[in-house]
């Protein structure tokens, strides 16, 4: 018997090695994907927001049906008067916070999706469950495709899609710019429409960034001089300004590339036109029947061996 | 390479063991009604911060990587042609069946809304960019492949069965109810022997393809699994998350696969009483170290590359757990290098463990350990979440005592030397009960 083959072995884990590498490098080189600034989105403003909260109850009012969204007490509420959610949920789309770094520093916050330009849980929802609509830019879910997987809650960098931990029959949920509720009927999301201090503005995405561009040159030193949202993880819809660092405000600290590109670019040149696993089967098929034939024959010859030596033997 | 080179392993199948692997499954199976009815959030700790615990990271993506002994056993066989091992593949492939088709039912159990799940056989909701669709997909596939590699078994079975079992059973009903035996049940029972009988040769013809497809599914899922990670970047800790996952998933697959094969035989050869098969064994443990060098010299190469070495050796929590990662693998693989201890069956069992735990232990880290979604979140498994994955293992290991007692899996036992040896230790007390289904 053949001692075992290193050298076969080697060069497989070589020549798959090299493809991933290949796959790298393929990646970096690429062109990244393409922003669209004529998709909508919302600008938040956190040196406007008095924290009146009137955007998650619009919120609640007008998806509860449409978004299985539901009114969570808290633990002091024995009574169930208040809707008081501590983060985005299974029942909360949206979300006011105030960060109190001490009596004069503090800044309140709005949590909802960020509607990227290139979403992570588009890129990894294996039964389109996730979708991002092409004119308007809204990533919007399905749960009659969805199978309930949370790979979109792992993919997230903003841990925005929450999932109904406590129901039977759970969904994942996350704000869809009012897509079939109050975008239809009014023409502008619930949050936006109601705020009383324009904190919250609605439209394209353009025009918020030219409005957020204008605020920043208009007002120096009043903000951070950054828009968030603008340049993370290749662009968002839903964009910041701030007087207060926004990683505080827990919005983290991302790069500008997207994560999808990157995962989509190795498991691209891995698959590409399916020819690797064809190949691999084809190559493995051949190398298999060589194998057992080869064995056959051995196998027939040590018997007309054996039976030669019987016959000499009698 | 006939059907004859297997046995089954004639025991009673009511052991102690059984009874206890069967109350571990039952409460297991009775915590998974539980979460159907009152939802994940009743039974586990998972939350949005960590959507996936223990069930997809120890179920999913640790369990098929031990259940890769099938794959690895394939490769050496037909790959790299050492048709000697091929006695040793039959209860290999037993044990990737339970392992991926327990994986299957896990995601099962995991997953909200399995109902939906027909929409992986619908085109047009197929996700080409999602590794998880890649994963699914192939996983499904290879279960069917491993059901189809096993079939043989249960065929020679059936084609030389006498239902001795059935018409024992039905003849004390007839005696205790007086419910006649069925009508032409004879006839019945013959027509199945005829037509396993018939389908064996053929399905023989072609296994070789269906084989081969078991060596080719899990090469891509597995490197998969590696690459359903890749997106978290800002999640998974710098150590781990690594554009060569799907690379390492890949060989860490194919070492716990021949370790785990190791460990297999010397368990099943200790609890059923037959001889070591130290020959075969320290062959295979020839092949293990030279897998994990090339797995380390990755990743400390792939580290070095993008400057994270000092954080390997910073020793904080992180850190800890990589080391520890890293010694198992580079313990147990010292240990077979050295061709004496390859042929001493404790040492081959010690060095094999210390492969697998260290290769799952790489597996934790990159889905749970090293996973980090922001402040404020933390995970660790309930009570109730443990027991559903200890009863789907207790089932798993209920299933092997099960069928290696009424199918022809475990190899035969050749020479007059090996035959006395195992009649030595062979239990010797009458109720020694044959199997009787044949």
């Amino acid at each position: 018997m053949k001692k075992p083959s290193r050298r076969d072995f080697l060069k497989i884990m070589g020549a798959s090695g090299a493809a991933l590498l290949a796959g790298r490098a393929g990646a970096e080189a690429s062109e990244s994907h393409a922003v669209n600034n004529d998709t909508l989105g919302m600008l938040y403003d956190a040196t406007k927001c008095v924290g009146c909260k009137a955007c998650m109850s619009a919120c609640k009012k007008v998806n509860s049906d449409y978004g299985s969204l539901a009114f969570e007490r808290a633990k002091f509420d024995s009574d169930g008067l208040w809707d008081a959610p501590e983060d985005l949920s299974g029942s909360t789309r949206t979300l006011i916070k105030l960060f109190k770094e001490s009596d004069k520093q503090w800044s309140y916050v709005k949590y909802s999706c960020m509607h990227c330009q290139k979403p992570s849980c588009v890129s990894v929802c294996p039964v389109s469950a996730m979708t991002r609509d092409k004119i308007t830019g809204t990533v919007d879910y399905n749960k009659d495709a969805c199978i309930g997987c949370r790979y979109c809650q792992i993919a997230c960098a903003f841990n925005i899609p929450k999932f109904q931990w406590d129901k039977a029959i759970p969904q994942i949920v996350k704000c869809d710019l009012c897509k079939n509720t109050n975008l239809v009927k009014k023409g502008i999301t619930a949050c936006a429409e109601v705020c009383p201090v324009g904190a919250i503005s609605f439209g394209k995405r353009k025009e918020l960034l030219e409005e957020a561009n204008k605020r920043l040159r208009e007002n120096p030193g009043k903000y951070i001089n950054h828009i968030y949202g603008e340049k993370e993880v290749g662009g968002a819809n839903h964009l910041y300004l701030s007087a207060m660092q926004f990683n505080k405000l827990g919005l983290p600290v991302l790069a500008e590339a997207a994560p999808a590109e990157f995962s989509e670019k190795i498991q691209h040149t891995i698959y590409k036109g399916f020819i690797a696993p064809v190949a691999l089967y084809g190559t493995l098929c051949f190398v298999a029947l060589k194998n057992i034939k080869g064995h056959g024959a051995a196998a027939k010859h040590s018997e007309t061996d054996e039976k030669g030596a019987s016959d000499h033997g009698a | 390479m006939g059907h004859d080179e297997y046995q089954r392993h004639d025991a009673k199948i009511l052991t102690p063991s059984f009874i206890v692997l069967l109350t571990l499954t039952l409460i297991g199976f009775g915590l998974i009604a539980l979460r159907f009815i009152k939802g994940i959030g009743a039974v586990s700790n998972m939350s949005d911060g960590y959507p996936w615990g223990i069930w997809i990271t120890y179920d999913v993506a640790t369990g098929t990587a031990i259940a890769c002994g099938g794959y690895a056993m394939a490769i050496l066989i037909y790959i790299r042609n050492h048709m000697h091992y091929h006695p040793m593949i039959r209860s290999a492939i037993l044990t990737s069946m339970f392992g991926y088709g327990l994986a299957g039912f896990s995601v099962m159990v995991d997953v909200g809304r399995p109902w939906n799940s027909y929409n992986f056989f619908i085109p047009s909701k197929w996700q080409a960019n999602s590794a998880m669709f890649e994963v699914a997909l192939c996983v499904m596939a290879y279960t069917t492949v491993l059901l189809l590699e096993f079939l043989p078994a249960v065929l020679t079975t059936l084609e030389k069965t006498e239902w001795k079992t059935l018409q024992y059973m039905l003849d004390k009903l007839h005696q205790r109810t007086g419910i006649n035996r069925p009508e032409r049940l004879d006839e019945r029972l013959e027509s199945v022997k005829e037509v396993a009988a018939w389908l064996k040769p053929r399905l023989d013809k072609v296994l070789i393809f269906v084989i081969v497809l078991g060596i080719t599914l899990p090469t891509m899922h597995q490197s998969s699994l590696g690459s359903l990670l890749l997106i978290a970047s800002t999640k998974v800790h710098p150590l781990w998350h690594t554009g060569f996952l799907p690379l390492l998933f890949l060989i860490n697959c194919m070492f716990i696969g021949y370790s785990i094969a190791i460990l297999e035989s010397v368990i099943s050869c200790y609890a059923f009483k037959r001889p070591f098969e130290t020959k075969e064994l320290s062959g295979l443990a020839r092949i293990v170290p030279w897998l994990t060098v090339i797995w380390l010299t990755v990743v400390i190469g792939d580290l070095a590359w993008r400057g994270q070495l000092m954080a390997a050796l910073s020793f904080d929590f992180y850190s800890r757990f990589f080391l520890l990662e890293f010694c198992l693998v580079a313990g147990g693989s010292m240990l077979l290098f050295s061709g004496r201890k390859r042929e001493s069956i404790r040492w081959l069992f010690a060095s094999a463990a210390l492969i697998v735990l260290g290769g799952a232990l790489y597996r934790f880290n990159v889905y749970l350990i090293g996973f980090n979604p922001g402040k404020g979140w933390h995970y660790f498994p309930s009570l109730a979440e443990l027991l559903i994955t200890v009863g789907i293992v207790a089932f798993e290991i209920l299933g092997y005592q099960v069928l290696v007692k009424i199918l022809p899996v475990l190899p035969k036992l050749h020479t007059r030397q090996q035959l006395d040896a195992a009649t030595e230790h062979v239990d010797t007390s009458a109720e020694h009960v044959v199997a009787e289904k044949a």
